[in-house]
């Protein structure tokens, strides 16, 4: 399988006057493949949703540098001119967002918006295009299609809507489709159905899908690999199994041992990772999750981890982490 | 249901009508336009039907002022029974009774609303099209482009609306074109003010990405998805700007800017000519403030219930 789309150390800062940089993401790097749906797991501000607005060029241009590299089929999207990135988003890129709500113009008709992409990418327009949209939201699950395409996006379902922005963000088959909590806003039982459907797009189309989360469970259920990032920064990465079964990073282990299992006792209680995200150190002196993590040494507070290779499985940011036989403890106990 | 603020107790009826929908067309019915929803609110709502009732009142009187004015609204009837101080009063001929030149004043009433009508009208309009304009440029552009078209509009705002319409209408001589003008002018930096806020507003929002990300052009995003989203605060303002324009127009006719021709009836004018027969026949001044009041809180009315059925907080 070769590379299609290769991040590779994709610092963002966002600068102010008379105020330091805020440095939102720093050193991430990861790669994904035609065919293979990769993961960015983290919480709240860890740099997730930066991360993929970077490498689609969507974030404001004044206060924002974003330096490195993020190369896209041989060529690097971060220094392509904004005419030829805006005509590839939409028809090799594409994203779908996390809330369909406020992801869909509230005024238009659900036809157009979609039809606008065909227009704007593949040509089509009238008759041609209206079917073709019929036929997306089909692909896509939605029923009584045509019907469909003449509501208004307060009419849907948030389940539909989702469906619906996914239509229009997989309607030139993207090569590479970047799904942003893409299940957040929606209740559990349509969460999977989702799940299926991009499941489906990336076997059937041969899309490589980011997939950006904060839930282990989507993680479990659809990723090949899974990039753990804390505070703007990957700390694990490693592929799906190697990762639930043998977890090494703190906070990777934090996150497994603090979801409700369904195979244990109804009034243990969940084994939260103490402290917030916002208690972090910047990267540059210590391990930014130096102060919430239980295997802290001294070394965590004054010298920065390196993102290493780890046995040759996975990529590690630790100084500590926890010993293979201990986390297998873990890693079994978080399988389902 | 909504809770907040005084709209909700105007609103109150705004679901409660669909019992007494007369079409038949019930709420669930599907495939509605947002439009068609704030249209089935609007129904609904008493103060609404009120405020539409007079706009129409009025605008049916300018219009068919000729068939519905007993007597030439120019023609002195009563001339020979005027005396200084002492007119006719209300009669079964002349239900107003007649002004101080013996002229039927139910007529000129009627007649008046013409003009104060087209005043209303073209001036809102030229107001609405420059300041969508001005707008826009500020609110598609931003930058230099939004600062600059910012600070015109700042300095118009600066200077009382009244006196700034005053000022216009003076330099550009009596006339009724120049009221229009002056009022549009006073008009533009609402309406651009309102529209820049509008957009900046939408244009931070998610849908406005999502476009961005299916590669939409610019020129398209502004045009098709930010200005419809855009547009529901200046509808509504340009129903309440009729109401002050009626005003304004009849203030400025009062002061004597509006056409040299006395004869031509107007509501402004009236008011000002009665000034002088206070004590003799206040009913002469009365009349023309009440047509002012009921022509102007039409639109007002409408104006407030449209802005609470477009409000995107009562929604669905």
């Amino acid at each position: 399988m070769t590379t299609l789309h290769d991040v590779d150390d994709l610092p963002v800062r966002f600068t102010r006057r008379g105020r330091p940089d805020v440095r939102a993401v720093d050193g991430v790097s990861f790669s994904v493949s035609a065919g293979e749906t990769v993961g960015l797991v983290g919480e709240s501000g860890s740099g997730k949703s930066v991360t993929s607005l970077a490498i689609m060029g969507l974030l404001p241009k004044r206060g924002v540098t974003v330096g490195g590299r993020a190369e896209f089929a041989g060529r690097d999207l971060l220094r392509l001119p904004a005419d030829a990135l805006r005509d590839l988003r939409g028809r090799e890129l594409s994203m779908v967002f996390q809330d369909p709500l406020s992801a869909l113009n509230p005024v238009i008709s659900i036809g157009l918006q979609v039809t606008e992409v065909l227009e704007r990418h593949r040509g089509m327009s009238g008759r041609e295009a209206r079917a073709e949209a019929a036929r997306l939201l089909e692909v896509v699950g939605i029923p009584d299609p045509t019907r469909r395409l003449r509501e208004y996006p307060h009419q849907l379902s948030g389940g539909m809507r989702q469906r619906a922005l996914i239509a229009m963000a997989v309607a030139c088959q993207p090569r590479l489709l970047i799904a942003d909590e893409p299940t957040t806003a929606l209740d559990v039982t349509i969460q999977a159905q989702i799940l299926e459907l991009l499941r489906g797009l990336v076997q059937e189309q041969g899309t490589a899908l980011v997939l950006i989360t904060h839930d282990l469970g989507v993680v479990a259920g659809i990723c090949d690999r899974v990039n753990v990032m804390y505070s703007g920064r990957i700390v694990e990465q490693a592929d799906r199994r190697t990762l639930f079964v043998q977890p090494r990073h703190p906070y990777t282990t934090g996150l497994l041992a603090s979801i409700p299992r369904l195979d244990s006792a109804a009034d243990l209680p969940l084994e939260p990772i103490p402290g917030s995200p916002t208690d972090t150190v910047p990267w540059d002196t210590a391990c930014a999750f130096a102060p919430r993590c239980t295997r802290r040494l001294d070394v965590c507070g004054t010298e920065r981890p390196a993102l290493a290779d780890n046995g040759g499985v996975r990529l590690l940011r630790c100084h500590n982490p926890v010993p293979a036989a201990e986390s297998l403890a873990v890693g079994a106990e978080g399988r389902r | 249901m909504t809770d907040s603020g005084p709209g909700a107790v105007l609103a109150g009826s705004a679901f409660g009508g669909a019992g007494l929908d007369p079409l038949g067309a019930g709420p669930e019915e599907a495939g509605g336009s947002i439009s068609r929803e704030a249209w089935r609110r609007l129904r609904g709502n008493r103060v609404a039907i009120l405020g539409a009732v007079l706009v129409l009142l009025f605008v049916l009187v300018a219009l068919l002022a000729p068939l519905l004015a007993p007597y030439d609204p120019k023609d002195p009837v009563l001339r020979s029974q005027i005396t200084p101080g002492n007119y006719p009063g209300l009669s079964a001929q002349h239900w107003l009774g007649v002004d101080r030149q013996g002229r039927d004043e139910l007529s000129r009433i009627i007649y008046g609303s013409r003009q104060s009508l087209l005043v209303g009208v073209v001036a809102t309009s030229l107001g609405f099209a420059g300041g969508m304009l001005l707008g826009l440029l500020a609110g598609a552009f931003g930058g230099w482009i939004d600062s600059l078209v910012m600070r015109v509009v700042d300095v118009l705002l600066a200077l009382p609306g009244l006196l700034l319409a005053i000022t216009i209408a003076a330099v550009l001589g009596q006339s009724l074109t120049s009221i229009m003008l002056a009022i549009a002018v006073v008009q533009i930096p609402i309406f651009a003010r309102l529209l820049r806020g509008s957009m900046l507003a939408q244009r931070e929002s998610d849908y406005v990405l999502a476009a961005r990300m299916v590669g939409v052009r610019r020129r398209k995003i502004m045009l098709g998805h930010v200005l419809p989203n855009s547009l529901s605060p200046v509808i509504v303002q340009a129903t309440l700007s009729l109401a002050t324009a009626i005003i304004d127009a009849a203030a400025l006719s009062y002061l004597g800017l509006s056409g040299t021709d006395p004869d031509v009836p107007e509501w402004g004018r009236m008011l000002a000519e009665a000034q002088q027969d206070l004590v003799a026949a206040p009913r002469l001044a009365f009349i023309p403030c009440i047509a002012i009041v009921i022509a102007a809180l039409g639109f007002t009315l409408l104006g407030e219930s449209l802005r609470e059925a477009l409000d995107p907080k009562f929604r669905r």
